[in-house]
């Protein structure tokens, strides 16, 4: 394997960590703010209990989120000169912000939410809460920004093979960024609405039935199944968004090698880049035509239109797009089916002596079930991304700058040995994660108090002294 | 924009100079949390744990100086972020997988079941050792021109060790301020054997950047620059005899100057840096590309600094606010 593509896989590995955590943050902020809202209401103990379990779990990924955070600034340097030197007057102004808007909130909000609990008032504690997840939210935003802006480039102009921004307003607003952060923050939403109930209903099943328990499961398994649908609605659009901007890439998506009309949707596929075809599909007839143009006898773009007069492939390779693609709307499906079945068991007046609606309407098989969708989001997530990413390829920045111009001149033997050392750390260290989670949430079923609550950070103590 | 004369002047100075302040700041502070963390293995269980607790406060702020350091020749530097880190690729891979296990090994520490804290502890302690290698290491190289030659390595890897051991010196002296007792008393030995470190390291830069380039030679060594140059080593050979003449009788009665080998040491740092600064200048790769040459252009700069002037001083007011409110001994740092 040559550089390119170990950088490849490199950047591929260390932004895939990176984002696990990051979409849980960004989420878990709202959803802590709910819980701690919710109380200043109802002044109900069971939601500041839940706010007490998930606070620990989002200090854990924000930890994980920043030192992941620190790999990515240097990455660009070590395996992409290129691209800082081309398009660096447009991304630097982005990724700065990016980074800044988490540092600022960090710096002055993340102490009194995480440690202020029970020594600032309701409401400066409420407000704490509100910035962080805010923060969280904006420091998305503008790195969304840029990844957009890469896959639909406008605003700027080359004055000797580097990028100008000439106009901000379209820089930032670019015509694929409203989709991308609308299905991204949905994607965070949603991953985790399928943690807190899998871990929720981990704790159900070991013993743990405290009422936090049961709140937390609850929001979460309708708030899944509220958000669900957008997601696919709002996933439809950005595919929409995407015929448009970058058809091969949909070809791609759809594994469809001519342009044609009355295309059928395929479920199982295996592409062939060497035939330029499928040697096997099973497929629904018109569907893709269908869901693309709204047309049954709608034109579909095919691959075989993004080929280079001397047949260098000017499309992504295949296979990849095809099956991530569908492996995100796999799970996507899923989520539709367990969250809403979970719902509606929910939502009979069940049988038991109690007579309650609710989480003990939930039979065994469907606890088990949400168990183990724990971590559906970030499968789809990555799916998602993959997608997208790959789809991009061989462009870096659509149109402007390929993958191959970016790539740093270092020995592949280098590449693929620290490539190998990041695999093993981020392998570890995603075990640990896991581990922790399920062992904070098997301590607190047995109401053993979950870690001291002695401030990790300097900005968890200052905030918490300064009170 | 035109108010303060020409932006593609004053734009990258300000920015060259904002990244020196990260750069220095950065190292004084992970400087000593890093020490602390290389010191792990000469302490017992339990002076681990308020090791552990002098930096838990600190560390993660701390760290922040290096993100803003690297963003900076990021984002206003794009070429010479491209250059450096491509040139120093093997050693930042070993600095960053040793900071994401130093950092993570703070919160699986005290979350993890109590079995694993051992492991963590060791993760710690190898993290912090692989970072402080890796950016003397780092050190050695850029000073050298960042030319992989075998010499040039064999010297980088001399600063490797001098840095390590400089980090565990000012770390030890941070042990000193924090602590009290039989762990304040270990502290002030790993201070008298870790300050040769900075010596012989701060010794080999001085000695060996002139060499590298006729340009810095007769920076240092013309009429009158050398004039204006003098109170750099001399002021550092005062605080390094200083420092050896206290440390030899520290701890003082009523725990008076604990702080002081903590500040003699930041003046030491400081000057150093002052130094390198001065010969390096107005180059960002050495003898390659200038601050002006690779910095990108004015207007996407005048945009990043807006919002370093927010978040600059933040960061800053922030850093003295919790160093004043944690001033005092380490113990004393638990909550509940
Ligand atoms: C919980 C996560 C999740 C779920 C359930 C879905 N997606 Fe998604 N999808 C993402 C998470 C995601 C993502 C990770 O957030 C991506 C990557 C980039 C982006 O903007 O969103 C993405 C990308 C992405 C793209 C690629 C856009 C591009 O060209 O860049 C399309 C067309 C869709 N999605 C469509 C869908 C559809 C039709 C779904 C219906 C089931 C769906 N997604 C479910
Ligand atoms: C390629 C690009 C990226 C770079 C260079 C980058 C850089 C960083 C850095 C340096 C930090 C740590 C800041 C600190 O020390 O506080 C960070 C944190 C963060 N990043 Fe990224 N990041 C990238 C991609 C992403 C993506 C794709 C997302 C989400 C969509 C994201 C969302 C966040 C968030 C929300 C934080 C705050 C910390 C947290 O919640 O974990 N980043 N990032
Ligand atoms: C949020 C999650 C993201 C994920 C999971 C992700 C995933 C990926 C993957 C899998 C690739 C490899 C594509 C291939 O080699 O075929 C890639 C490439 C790349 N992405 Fe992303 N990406 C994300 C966001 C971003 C953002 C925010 C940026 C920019 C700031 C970005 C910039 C790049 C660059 C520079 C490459 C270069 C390597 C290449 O194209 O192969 N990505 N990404």
């Amino acid at each position: 394997m040559d550089a390119l593509i170990l950088s490849r896989i490199q950047f591929a590995a260390n932004i895939s960590f990176h984002i696990l955590f990051p979409t849980i943050t960004i989420a878990l902020g709202w959803v802590l703010l709910f819980f701690r809202v919710r109380f200043n209401i109802t002044k109900d103990e069971r939601w500041l209990e839940a706010y007490r379990f998930w606070v620990k779990v989002f200090a854990l990924s924000f930890a994980m989120g920043v030192v992941s955070g620190i790999t990515m600034s240097f990455q660009f340097g070590t395996n992409w000169p290129g691209f800082m030197e081309t398009v660096g007057n447009i991304a630097g102004p982005l990724l700065a912000y990016e980074v800044m808007t988490a540092f600022f909130l960090e710096a002055v909000f993340l102490g009194i939410m995480l440690f202020g609990a029970s020594r600032v008032s309701a409401r400066v504690h409420t407000t704490a809460t509100f910035l962080v997840a805010f923060g969280t939210t904006m420091s998305a935003f503008w790195i969304i920004v840029l990844n957009s802006w890469m896959h639909t480039p406008q605003g700027f102009e080359m004055i000797d093979g580097v990028a100008h921004a000439t106009d901000w307003w379209a820089i930032v607003f670019n015509p694929s960024m409203p989709y991308r952060f609308a299905h991204m923050m949905l994607a965070s939403f949603l991953t985790v609405s399928f943690l807190i109930a899998g871990v929720s209903a981990f704790r159900w099943l070991i013993g743990g039935r405290t009422e936090g328990v049961r709140v937390a499961l609850k929001t979460a398994v309708f708030g899944a199944a509220m958000l669900i649908p957008v997601q696919i609605f709002v996933g439809d659009m950005h595919g929409l968004n995407t015929l448009e901007y970058q058809p091969q890439k949909v070809a791609a998506m759809e594994g469809n090698w001519e342009t044609d009309t009355n295309v059928p949707l395929l479920l199982f596929a295996i592409p062939n880049e060497e035939l330029r075809e499928n040697t096997f599909e099973i497929g629904i007839p018109n569907l893709a035509s269908l869901i693309l143009t709204h047309h049954a006898d709608g034109e579909v773009p095919g691959l075989n239109d993004f080929v280079a007069d001397d047949g260098t492939a000017l499309h992504p390779r295949v296979a990849p797009v095809f099956w991530s693609f569908r492996v995100m709307v796999a799970t996507g499906m899923l989520m539709l089916a367990v969250s809403w079945g979970a719902s509606a068991l929910m939502l009979r007046r069940n049988a038991d002596r109690t007579g309650r609606r609710g989480v003990e309407g939930l039979p065994k098989p469907v606890l088990y079930g949400l168990v183990a969708m724990s971590f559906s989001g970030w499968l789809a997530t990555l799916a998602g991304w993959y997608t997208t990413e790959i789809g991009r390829q061989p462009w870096l920045v659509q149109g402007v700058m390929t993958t191959k111009q970016a790539v740093a001149d270092v020995p592949a033997g280098m590449v693929a040995s620290t490539l190998i050392a990041y695999l093993v750390v981020y392998a570890l260290l995603l075990a640990a994660y896991i581990a922790v989670i399920f062992y904070l949430a098997r301590k607190a079923a047995k109401g053993e108090p979950i870690g001291p609550n002695v401030p990790q950070s300097t900005k968890a103590a200052v905030t918490v002294a300064a009170e | 924009m035109n108010t303060f004369g020409d932006p593609t002047v004053w734009l990258p100075f300000v920015f060259a100079a904002l990244m020196g302040l990260s750069i220095l700041i950065y190292v004084i502070l992970d400087g000593f949390d890093l020490g602390v963390g290389v010191l792990f293995p000469f302490a017992n269980e339990a002076e681990r744990d308020r090791m552990v607790s002098a930096i838990g406060p600190f560390w993660d702020a701390n760290e922040t100086w290096l993100v803003l350091a690297v963003g900076i020749l990021l984002v206003a530097f794009p070429a010479a972020h491209g250059a450096i880190l491509t040139a120093l690729y093997l050693p930042v891979a070993i600095m960053l997988v040793g900071l994401i296990l130093r950092g993570v090994a703070f919160e699986f520490r005290v979350k993890a079941p109590t079995p694993w804290k051992a492991t963590w502890n060791r993760a710690f302690f190898v993290g912090s050792l692989m970072t402080s290698l890796s950016q003397g290491f780092m050190l050695g190289m850029y000073v050298m021109g960042l030319t992989w030659t075998l010499p040039h390595v064999g010297f980088a890897l001399l600063t490797a060790v001098f840095l390590t051991v400089g980090y565990s010196f000012i770390g030890a002296t941070w042990v000193i301020h924090k602590t009290e007792g039989d762990l304040q008393r270990k502290a002030v030995d790993w201070a008298k054997g870790g300050i040769w470190g900075l010596v012989l390291g701060i010794g080999a830069i001085s000695a060996a950047t002139p060499y590298v380039s006729d340009r810095i030679f007769g920076k240092w060594f013309t009429w009158p620059e050398a004039l204006y140059l003098s109170p750099l080593p001399i002021l550092s050979g005062v605080l390094v005899v200083s420092l050896w003449l206290m440390l030899r009788r520290m701890p003082f009665a009523e725990d008076r100057y604990s702080w002081a080998p903590f500040a003699a040491a930041t003046g030491l740092w400081g000057l150093a840096f002052g130094g390198m600064a001065y010969s390096f200048y107005p180059y960002v790769v050495p003898e390659r590309l200038t601050i002006y040459e690779a910095a990108s252009a004015p207007e996407s700069l005048f945009i990043i600094l807006i919002g370093t002037c927010i978040v600059l001083p933040t960061i800053l007011g922030y850093t003295i606010l919790s160093y004043s409110i944690f001033r005092g001994k380490a113990t004393e740092l638990r909550y509940d």
